[in-house]
């Protein structure tokens, strides 16, 4: 069957994606035994140039740039996987919810959701993390929560087209309460075009905590993260100095290759009714 | 000696996957003459039929052989020479009317387009054309009636307007995918005397794709019959109707002839009534769905209810569990009261009365699998073990016909009579007094069709089970239904015996639903015809 020769055979893009993410992930579990120094050791000249010593030179205090990314990685891409992961989390059980629990509930979240969406998303965001500080915990429960109302949208519109087929009708006239219809009949069904979504909102949750921690707001020195070491390493532009380049790279990097994964899963996942998974 | 207007040999599609579709298909049409290509589901039939056009849908190649459309192989001509001819020299009529139709532009809009587009005619004539089109196929305001959009017109009404756009550029062959099926069978009658009419007036080829021998009798000079993608037999219909030769042609025509015999089926006096649902009515919104019907159903018995699209049937099974609201009237299950409403009935009231669906591909669930589907209502109502559960459903997979290493599979890779068995087996699975079937095989092929039936006369047999039959294919009341009760809008018109409702005096109603069945005869629709002319 179609469906199962592309699992098998990814093009060549996805294999590309594949490959740089492993990448990451494998800097990012094993940063402190990979990584030619530490996190954060001052220990050369400032802006240095690569060279053998320090294979991508030194960022503004000294520090190897190339250790600095590996661990970035952890940083950046472990809290942007979290947040996904929260949202997800709310995002769909109140999206299931909102579908199959009857008119009333789907009114009073969607109505919520929608004065939620209505607020700037990095206004918002600012608002908070200045209310309650910054730390790791905060950070990842309010981009989790902020996140979580877009997940709801899609979710919903995918629960809704499952709630209204005949086999929930048939575990309806069973009697079937409410939760197994959630989560035994619909959710299985919500969950594949879900995972493709679930590769874009990572993307941007990563994209919000690199520009929170480039704006300073977001994950806190001395931990390394690739948004904030763009901060520090800014000014070395002006000078034609590449520093920054690297951090911005890796961001790149890593959005373009959960993109191309993410476009070779929706093209497994297209439905047959001719809507894509996509919304 | 006339070339034929359209010529495929030695044809060969596959799908991506490699499965071959259509193995080794050679055809020839001549201008004017009609060829029928019949078969059951997958036999390869819309699919030639579009191969006709060069044309393959998603999924599939055409990997061998040429289409010859007047001597022009089309396959060798550039996408622009191949849009000329599409529309032009041969057009295609679909199954589904509705979804062939873009409901964002007016019917007009979509009838003219073809012509204005080939430069066959100007709008303004194509315009006028239409208007007499609709005119000639008797649709209702014929100056009006382009100006609708399709969701406000009729099934029927639609089929027509998209027979006259298939027709709109004057093309020379016009391919015809079952494109009454989808149709009630007093409507159908209509559409397929048009359709003759046009082909006669136009001197159009066609390729008539259809399932239903008896519709294909009447309306074609040839019958090529197709299975599993490939040629069985191709003969004058005569010949096929008559003296068929290969032994699936011969299948299809005992099949379809003995639907048309009725065999009476007596069932004894005295049976305690399960069922009672008098004077129910139901709305939705404003509008009156059932007025004052009232059915009863016995131990062991099988009641039809028959009625065409709009007569309430499916309505008045949901008012029976629950799905719709009763505006009044009383329903007595097993001498209780059941409520109208369905969060109001007990776990047992909802036990008791199962529904089969028509469709069993959206009916199961397609990340469960066999035993999940049929075990979960064993353990929700009798709350048995893992171990029981998986006994019981391994019984029940016997009792079905289903091999029992079923039970682990995912029900998506399987036919549509193999389904709607899991679904009888699930509805069993919940030790049922009275199975509802809303149209148990109408997306089923006619030998998997008949197959179905018997089963659920078997359990009947073997079980005591009622059910609840409700169709328009008059042949399974005959052959099923002990009573059956005919519904027209909303009303019963007529309700008793079936052979007492089949035979006369009968009500018009019954006697229109009863002539309207095709049946395996050349020259009934024009018998038909003449009996409606006077």
């Amino acid at each position: 069957m179609a469906i199962q020769n592309s699992l098998k055979n990814p093009p060549i893009s996805a294999k590309i994606g594949m490959v740089i993410l492993v990448v990451f992930i494998f800097f990012a579990i094993f940063a402190p035994l990979i990584a030619p120094y530490g996190e954060a050791e001052s220990i050369g000249k400032t802006w240095a140039s690569p060279s053998a010593e320090f294979l991508l030179g030194t960022d503004n205090i000294g520090r190897d740039m190339l250790s600095r990314i590996i661990f970035g990685a952890r940083m950046t891409l472990g809290v942007a996987t979290a947040c996904t992961l929260l949202s997800f989390l709310i995002g769909i059980t109140m999206g299931l919810l909102a579908a199959v629990a009857g008119k009333a509930l789907d009114q009073i979240l969607s109505r919520f959701v929608d004065l939620m969406l209505s607020i700037p998303i990095l206004v918002f965001a600012l608002m908070i993390l200045s209310m309650f500080g910054s730390s790791l915990f905060t950070l990842i429960i309010t981009i989790g929560i902020l996140d979580s109302f877009r997940v709801f949208r899609l979710a919903r519109s995918i629960a809704i087209n499952i709630v209204v087929t005949e086999f929930v009708e048939v575990a309806r006239l069973r009697g079937e309460g409410l939760w197994w219809i959630m989560v035994r009949e619909v959710l299985p069904n919500a969950l594949p075009p879900m995972i493709a979504e679930f590769g874009l909102r990572f993307c941007f949750n990563f994209l919000f905590v690199a520009g929170l921690s480039f704006l300073g707001l977001g994950i806190q020195p001395p931990f390394a993260d690739w948004g904030g070491m763009v901060r520090e390493n800014g000014r070395a532009i002006a000078f034609g100095i590449p520093a920054p380049l690297w951090p911005a790279i890796a961001i790149g990097l890593t959005t373009i290759s959960v993109n191309m994964i993410v476009d070779w899963i929706l093209s497994i996942n297209a439905r047959p009714s001719g809507a894509s998974a996509e919304m | 000696m006339t070339t034929p207007i359209l010529k495929i040999q030695n044809l060969r599609i596959e799908s991506l996957a490699g499965d071959v579709l259509v193995d080794n298909a050679n055809l020839s049409l001549m201008p004017g003459k009609v060829l029928g290509l019949i078969g059951e589901s997958g036999a390869g039939k819309s699919t030639i039929g579009l191969a006709a056009m060069s044309y393959a849908r998603g999924g599939c190649k055409i990997t061998g052989g040429q289409v010859e459309i007047d001597g022009v192989v089309i396959q060798e001509l550039s996408a622009e020479g191949r849009a000329q001819f599409r529309g032009r020299r041969i057009a295609y009529v679909a199954q589904s009317a509705a979804a062939s139709f873009n409901p964002a532009h007016t019917i007009m809009d979509q009838v003219c387009e073809m012509p204005v587009h080939h430069g066959v005619r100007s709008r303004i004539e194509a315009e006028a054309w239409a208007v007499e089109m609709f005119r000639t196929l008797e649709l209702p305001d014929p100056e009006s009636f382009g100006a609708r959009y399709p969701h406000q017109v009729s099934g029927g009404q639609l089929q027509r307007a998209m027979a006259i756009m298939a027709i709109s550029a004057d093309p020379d062959i016009v391919v015809f995918d079952e494109p009454t099926t989808a149709l009630d069978v007093t409507t159908q009658i209509e559409v397929l005397v048009l359709i003759k009419k046009l082909i006669r007036d136009y001197n159009i080829a066609a390729l008539y794709i259809t399932h239903d021998l008896a519709v294909v009798a009447q309306i074609a000079d040839h019958i090529m019959v197709l299975r599993q993608g490939k040629m069985v037999e191709l003969e004058t219909t005569g010949n096929i109707l008559h003296s068929p030769k290969q032994p699936y042609t011969k299948e299809l025509v005992e099949d379809r002839q003995t639907s048309d015999v009725f065999r009476e089926i007596i069932l004894k006096a005295d049976r305690e009534v399960i069922l009672d649902a008098a004077h129910i009515t139901a709305h939705y919104g404003d509008f009156e769905v059932l007025k004052d019907v009232s059915i009863t159903v016995a131990k062991g018995e099988t009641v039809a209810i028959v009625g065409e699209s709009g007569s309430g049937k499916t309505s008045l099974a949901r008012v029976i569990v629950g799905l719709t609201e009763r505006s009044s009237g009383d329903l007595t299950f097993l001498g209780q009261t059941l409520s109208p409403a369905l969060k109001h009935r007990s776990r047992d009231d909802l036990r008791k009365v199962q529904l089969i669906y028509q469709q069993p591909d959206v009916a199961l669930n397609p990340r469960h699998t066999v035993g999940e589907i049929i075990g979960r209502p064993i353990k929700f109502y009798f709350n048995r073990t893992a171990d029981e559960v998986r006994e019981r459903t391994l019984e029940l997979l016997e009792q079905v016909g289903l091999p029992a290493d079923y039970i682990d599979r995912k029900s998506i890779a399987l036919s549509g009579g193999q389904k709607q068995r899991i679904c009888i087996a699930r509805a069993l699975a919940a030790e049922p007094t009275l199975i509802i079937c809303d149209e148990p095989t109408s997306a089923l092929d006619q030998l998997v069709a008949d197959e179905i039936l018997k089963l659920l006369q078997k359990l009947q047999d073997e079980l005591s089970l009622s059910y609840l039959v409700i169709t328009h294919d008059l042949g399974i009341v005959r052959r099923i239904a002990h009573r059956t009760a005919v519904l027209l809008r909303g009303e019963l018109v007529a309700s008793g015996a079936t052979g007492d409702i089949f035979k006369p005096p009968f009500h018009p109603y019954t006697e229109k639903l009863l002539q309207s069945v095709p049946e395996l005869r050349e020259s009934w629709l024009e018998e038909i015809t003449a009996k409606r002319a006077d």
